[in-house]
């Protein structure tokens, strides 16, 4: 059981990154890894708030499995944002690599602290 | 009364419709779930493989992290700069397989956990260490791949053009 629910949000995490990053690039013209950028953000939001609502009790074990460990997991990637990272700094923009790194983990670490908030206010 | 709008060879053309960005994209979309499935399923098979335990340093979701990031350095150099391959094979191996195994949202959750349990040292290494080793990762795989793996047909055929 728990299997099956780390793969079907697997499996819809994963559709929704892709879709998502398609719809962010085709609307700006510039190299930075937006799409990235923003499922990592988002799903960091959503995984903190998931961990808070765990925290108060309003969510169980499986639910953590499917939307945690397979659809947060899914939607969010450490290994394209390396590469898109990579891409940034051998084309000759350092600086966009480097804020690359910088915006994704503070963002990202932001994302999760006000997920876990609006799962206090919510549950507790 | 309005005249009726007349389409005469004067008549402005408009432009044709900017295709949404999902447009023909059903067999992307399915690969890319299958390995979204596969990666997903993989990482937390690792999980149930290599616990961490509640307080310790999160050394398997660093581990999935820096070996995905190996790997797509790998993939990427071979799929682009070596072989062709067909058009499924990136999104199925690169956006599903290893986007889906690998997890950032995992990565911030458990630095803030490590912060709440009093122990931002370990908190700022587990930052610092996972983004210099999953970076340190795809650039040693991609440098590898560039120099090991035999260029495929079409890579070789481009070298030639451009020393002619």
């Amino acid at each position: 059981m728990n299997w099956v629910l780390v793969i079907l949000g697997g499996m819809v995490g994963a559709p929704l990154r892709y879709l998502t990053d398609r719809a962010v690039q085709s609307r700006h013209d510039t190299g930075f890894p937006w799409g990235t950028f923003a499922v990592n953000v988002s799903g960091s939001l959503v995984l903190g708030l998931l961990t808070g609502a765990v925290t108060a009790g309003a969510a169980g074990s499986h639910l953590q499995l499917l939307l945690g460990t397979g659809l947060c997991g899914a939607l969010t990637t450490y290994s394209t944002f390396s590469y898109e990272t990579l891409r940034l700094a051998e084309g000759g923009s350092r600086f966009h690599a480097a804020a690359n790194v910088v915006a994704s983990v503070t963002a990202g670490l932001g994302a999760v602290y006000v997920g876990l908030a609006v799962a206090r206010a919510l549950w507790s | 009364m309005q005249a009726p709008q007349i389409d005469g060879p004067d008549a402005p053309v408009p432009d044709p419709p900017r295709p949404a960005p999902w447009h023909g994209q059903a067999p992307v979309v399915a690969v890319v779930a299958l390995g979204g499935a596969i990666g997903a399923v993989t990482r937390y098979a690792a999980a149930v493989l290599w616990p961490t335990g509640t307080t310790g340093f999160p050394w398997t979701t660093f581990c999935v992290n820096v070996v995905g990031c190996f790997v797509i350095g790998l993939l990427m150099v071979a799929i682009t700069e070596k072989w062709t391959v067909h058009r499924l094979v990136r999104p199925f191996f690169g956006t599903g397989v290893l986007g889906g195994f690998t997890t950032f949202s995992t990565y911030t959750v458990d630095i803030q956990r490590l912060i709440e349990e009093g122990r931002p040292a370990t908190a700022l290494a587990y930052l610092a260490a996972t983004l210099l080793a999953a970076l340190t990762a795809v650039r040693l795989a991609a440098t590898t791949a560039r120099r090991v793996l035999p260029d495929g047909p079409t890579a070789r055929r481009e070298k030639g053009k451009r020393s002619s």
